[in-house]
C-alpha cells in the first residue's frame, strides 16, 4: 500500500490525472453546457443522454464513411439536434408532460442506435474502429511545465468543451438574446406579450442542446474509445442533467460540477489501473455517487419559473 | 379623432358572445373609465386591442386608421402598452432588464449593465418613478412592480396605456400614488383605458366612462354628469342594494381564540403574535395588502399547516396542534381562499361536493357504503335552499358550474354543517356583484345566528360594509383592531404598517367600549 499511494502522488501521477480529468470531463461537460440552453429557455433537458447517444453514433457513422472525423463531428451535430427535433415537437409544440417525452426520447435513441449499429457494423463480430482525434499542442502554451501538459495538449474536443463555458456564460448573461432566452424560461407569458416568439426561441435552445450534446457523444466515440459501443454514453447525459441543476443553471456553476465529475472518473480509472482488490462496478460508481452526494449537500437551486411548463396562447 | 378606438367589434367563443359589437373610443389625454362586472366582457376586448386574440368582426383604428393587431408586438409598435392584472414581469430579473426585455433595437446585441442601469435611470425620472434599476423585481412591493409595469410600456412608446383592474392589488396609499401617475401620463399626451369595476374610483380619476354588460356597450357617459347609482344600473342593470345590517349588540362570548399565534421562523415570520378573539354573532374582518400573513394565519388556525408557537381556541376545544379534521368536528368552517383549488374537487358532482367533510359519518355513511339516497335528498334540498343554478341537478360536476354557484356549493357545505365560527377567506374574489351580494347576505344571516365569522378580505369595501370590528394585518403583524367607521387614510396607514391604532379589543356592548 505505501508504495502505490507514493506512485499516486508523484508530480507525474498528478499531472496525468489531471490530465485525464480534463478528458473525462470534456464528454459531461458539452451535455451541461448544451443541456443549459434548453432548460434556461424552459424545456427540461431530459433527453441529454438520448441526444449524446445519437451524437456518438451518428459522430460514428459519420467519421467511418467519410473518413473525415470532421464530417463525424458534423453528423454528430445533426443526428443530436434531429433527436431534439423530435423532443421539441412534443415537448414545445404539443405540450406533452416533458419527463416523459424526454425519458422516451432516451429510449428511442438507445434502441435506435443499438439496432443501426448491429445493422451496419457488428455482421462480423468484431467492433470497427476509427483513428480517433489526436491531442493538439498549442505552440507556446504547451511548453509551459505541468500546466501547459494538463490544458494545452489535449484534442479538440475538449478545447472546444472548456471554450463554450465562457461563450455561453457571455451569451446568457451579456447579450439581448440570453436576456431573451432566460425571461422566457422564467416567464413565458411575460416574453410573450412583449412580443417574443416562446415557441422559436424553445425550439432554437432545444436544437442547440442537442448540437451540443450530440458533440459530447461523439467525444466518446471519435476521442475515446474509437468505435461505438452500445450505450457507450452510460448515463453520462443524465449526469449532465443532474451536473445543470448542481450547477444553478449558471455554466460556470456547471463548469465545477462538471469537472467533479470528471476527476472522479479520472480517479476511478487509475485506481481501476493500480489494481486495488475492489470490484470494478463499485470503482465505476464513484463519479455518479460522489458527484450526486454534492449535489445533495449543495442544498436547493433555484430553477428558472417556468421549466418544464409548456407555453399555450390563449 | 381619437387616439385609439374601436368599431363594433364582435367576438364569439362557440355560442356566447363576449363582445357584441362594442364600440368604444378614447382621445388624446384623456382617461376612459371602462366600467363592468366580471364577465362583462372586458378582459376579451383588452386582449384584442393587444393583439392577443383576434376578433371575429369588427375593426380597431390608432389615430383613425385601421389596424391589424395580430400579436402585442404590432400592438407595442402601434403605441398601445398594457399593464396586465397579473402583471407580466420577470421576478428573477432586475428592473431594467425587465424593461428593456425584447427592445433589441434599443439596447444593442450586447448588453453591458451599466449603461443599461443609466439609460433605464434616466427615462424613469422623466415619469418622476422613483425606481432603482438594479433591484430585483421579485423584491419589490406590488406598488412599485406596477410602475416597472407602467415604465416598460412607456419605454415601448405607448401613446395608449390599457390598465387592467391596476388598482385591485394596491393599498389605499398606492392607489393614489397611481393615480398621480396617471394624471402626470395625462398631461404629457398619453391616454389611459382604466378598466375596473369599482366605482368610486371611475368616478374620481376618469373623463369619461364606457360601461359594459353582457359583452354589450351600455353607454358612455361623461364622468362629470354622472353619479356611481346611475353607473352602478348601467353596469348590473338594476339598483345596488347594501345588505342591511342589523346593528345587534354582540351578545355571545369569544368563541374562536387565538392567543400569540406564530408561523415560520426567526427572521421571517409570515405570522408574529397574532393574538384575536371572535365573539359570537360578529364579524371580525381582516383587512391587509395581499401577502401579509392572512392566508398562513388561517392555515394555522385551521390546521392545515402548523404554527410554530401560539394556541388556537374553538369553544373550549384546544384545537392548538390538530389537523383540519379535528377542527371540523369541533365545529370550525372554512371557506377557502381558492375554490377551485382548495375549497371543491373540480370532477366531482355537486353531491359529492356537499358531503365531503360529512361522508364519513351518518347519515350519509352506511356500514362501509355511501347511501347515494341520503346524499341526493341533501344536496337537492341545498341546491334548492342556497339557489345553486345547475342545469344537471345534483350529479353535474362542479367544473361545469359558474364560480358564483361554485362558490355556493363550498357556502352550503360549511355552512350547512352548523359551525359554530366560521373562516372565510375573500368569499366573493372573482364573482359578480350579484353571486358578491348573496354571500354577503348568508355571512350577515349566519352571524345573526350567533355565529363568530372571521372575514378575511383584500377589498377594503367588503370589509368595511360588513365587519363589525377590522384587524388589519401588515408583514405578519397585527397594526390594528378598529371599528368599521375607521377613516380609509387610517385603514391604509395600518395596512402599510405606518402606525398602530387598538381601539376595538372587543365587540361593542362588550366591558366599556
Amino acid at each position: 500500500m505505501p508504495a502505490m499511494t507514493e506512485s499516486l502522488l508523484t508530480m507525474t501521477a498528478i499531472t496525468q490525472l489531471l490530465t485525464s480529468t480534463m478528458r473525462t470531463t470534456a464528454p459531461v461537460l458539452l451535455a451541461a453546457v448544451g443541456g443549459l440552453y434548453s432548460d434556461r429557455s424552459g424545456v427540461l433537458s431530459i433527453g441529454l443522454e438520448g441526444y449524446m447517444l445519437g451524437g456518438a453514433f451518428g459522430g460514428f457513422v459519420g467519421a467511418y464513411y467519410s473518413g473525415n472525423l470532421w464530417i463525424g463531428l458534423l453528423a454528430a451535430m445533426i443526428a443530436g439536434a434531429l433527436l431534439a427535433l423530435l423532443y421539441a415537437y412534443f415537448a414545445v409544440t404539443l405540450g406533452v408532460s416533458q419527463a416523459v417525452a424526454g425519458t422516451g426520447l432516451v429510449m428511442l435513441a438507445a434502441g435506435g442506435t443499438g439496432f443501426l449499429n448491429r445493422v451496419l457494423f457488428r455482421s462480423s463480430g468484431d467492433f470497427v474502429r476509427i483513428t480517433p482525434f489526436q491531442p493538439v499542442a498549442i505552440p507556446g502554451l504547451s511548453q509551459i511545465p505541468v500546466v501547459g501538459q494538463i490544458f494545452f495538449n489535449q484534442n479538440v474536443l475538449v478545447y472546444l468543451a472548456f471554450l463554450l463555458v465562457p461563450v455561453t456564460w457571455f451569451l446568457l448573461y451579456r447579450t439581448a438574446l440570453g436576456l431573451e432566452i432566460r425571461s422566457v424560461g422564467e416567464h413565458a407569458k411575460a416574453a410573450d406579450t412583449v412580443g417574443l416568439n416562446v415557441t422559436l426561441t424553445r425550439y432554437g435552445c432545444v436544437l442547440v442542446s442537442g448540437a451540443l450534446a450530440g458533440l459530447g457523444g461523439a467525444y466518446l466515440s471519435l476521442a475515446h474509445a474509437n468505435t461505438f459501443i452500445e450505450m457507450m454514453t452510460a448515463e453520462r447525459g443524465y449526469m449532465a442533467f443532474a451536473i445543470i441543476i448542481f450547477g444553478k443553471y449558471n455554466p460556470l456553476g456547471a463548469l465545477g460540477a462538471s469537472l467533479l465529475f470528471g476527476f472522479a472518473d479520472a480517479v476511478q480509472l487509475k485506481l481501476q489501473i493500480a489494481g486495488l482488490p475492489i470490484p470494478y462496478e463499485f470503482l465505476l460508481m464513484l463519479p455518479y455517487v460522489l458527484t450526486l452526494v454534492a449535489m445533495v449537500a449543495a442544498g436547493r437551486t433555484v430553477s428558472p419559473a417556468s421549466l418544464g411548463t409548456p407555453y399555450k396562447k390563449q | 379623432m381619437y387616439a385609439l378606438e374601436t368599431r363594433g367589434i364582435t367576438k364569439r367563443f362557440g355560442s356566447l358572445v363576449a363582445n357584441d359589437h362594442i364600440t368604444i373610443g378614447v382621445r388624446p389625454g384623456e382617461v376612459l373609465a371602462l366600467l363592468g362586472e366580471n364577465g362583462a366582457g372586458k378582459t376579451t376586448l383588452m386582449n384584442i386591442l393587444y393583439g392577443l386574440s383576434r376578433p371575429d368582426e369588427g375593426e380597431v383604428l390608432v389615430k383613425g386608421r385601421p389596424v391589424q393587431l395580430r400579436s402585442p408586438r404590432q400592438a407595442i409598435d402601434l403605441g398601445i402598452g398594457m399593464v396586465h392584472q397579473h402583471f407580466m414581469l420577470v421576478p428573477a430579473f432586475s428592473v431594467a432588464e425587465n424593461v428593456v426585455l425584447g427592445m433589441r433595437e434599443k439596447t444593442g446585441a450586447v448588453i453591458t449593465k451599466a449603461r443599461l442601469h443609466e439609460s433605464v435611470r434616466e427615462f424613469s425620472h422623466r415619469y418622476h418613478f422613483d425606481l432603482d434599476p438594479s433591484s430585483r423585481v421579485g423584491d419589490l412591493p406590488v406598488g412599485l412592480q406596477q410602475r416597472v409595469e407602467i415604465l416598460k410600456s412607456l419605454y415601448r412608446g405607448a401613446q395608449v396605456l390599457i390598465l387592467d383592474e391596476p388598482t385591485a392589488v394596491l393599498t389605499p396609499q398606492e392607489t393614489g400614488e397611481l393615480f398621480k401617475v396617471i394624471r402626470h401620463l395625462q398631461g404629457e399626451g398619453k391616454s389611459v383605458i382604466f378598466i375596473s369595476h369599482k366605482l368610486n374610483e371611475v368616478m374620481e380619476i376618469s373623463q369619461r366612462v364606457t360601461v359594459l354588460r353582457l359583452g354589450k356597450v351600455q353607454g358612455t357617459v361623461n364622468t362629470a354628469e354622472t353619479d356611481p347609482p346611475q353607473l352602478a344600473r348601467m353596469m348590473i342593470g338594476r339598483d345596488l342594494v347594501h345588505p342591511a345590517r342589523s346593528r345587534a349588540e354582540t351578545h355571545g362570548h369569544p368563541v374562536l381564540t387565538i392567543e400569540n399565534l406564530t408561523v415560520g421562523q426567526e427572521g421571517k415570520r409570515a405570522c408574529a403574535n397574532i393574538s384575536l378573539e371572535v365573539w359570537g354573532g360578529e364579524i371580525l374582518g381582516i383587512a391587509g395588502v395581499d401577502g401579509n400573513g392572512q392566508k398562513e394565519l388561517v392555515e394555522a388556525v385551521f390546521g392545515v399547516a402548523a404554527a410554530d408557537s401560539g394556541r388556537v381556541i374553538l369553544d373550549g376545544h384546544e384545537l392548538t396542534g390538530k389537523g383540519p379534521a379535528q377542527a371540523i368536528d369541533a365545529g370550525l368552517a372554512l371557506v377557502p381562499e381558492d375554490r377551485q383549488a382548495r375549497g371543491l374537487v373540480m370532477d366531482f358532482s355537486i353531491a359529492e361536493n356537499l358531503i365531503l367533510e360529512t361522508h364519513r359519518v351518518a347519515p350519509f355513511r352506511r356500514g362501509m357504503f355511501i347511501d347515494d339516497h341520503r346524499v341526493g335528498k341533501y344536496a337537492d334540498a341545498m341546491i334548492a335552499d342556497f339557489d345553486i343554478r345547475a342545469s344537471g341537478g345534483a350529479g353535474e360536476p362542479v367544473s361545469s358550474l359558474s364560480g358564483g354557484n361554485q362558490q355556493k356549493v363550498v357556502l352550503a357545505r360549511e355552512i350547512s354543517r352548523d359551525p359554530k365560527a366560521l373562516i372565510a377567506m375573500k368569499p366573493t374574489r372573482g364573482l359578480d356583484v350579484g353571486a358578491t351580494e348573496y354571500v354577503h347576505r348568508r355571512l350577515l344571516g349566519e352571524r345573526a345566528r350567533g355565529k363568530a365569522i372571521l372575514l378575511v378580505s383584500t377589498e377594503l369595501e367588503e370589509v368595511m360594509s360588513l365587519s363589525d370590528r377590522i384587524a388589519v394585518m401588515h408583514r405578519g403583524a397585527l397594526t390594528g383592531l378598529v371599528w368599521p367607521d375607521v377613516s380609509q387614510e387610517d385603514l391604509g396607514q395600518l395596512m402599510t404598517g405606518a402606525k398602530t391604532m387598538f381601539t376595538a379589543t372587543a365587540p361593542r356592548g362588550v366591558g366599556d367600549s
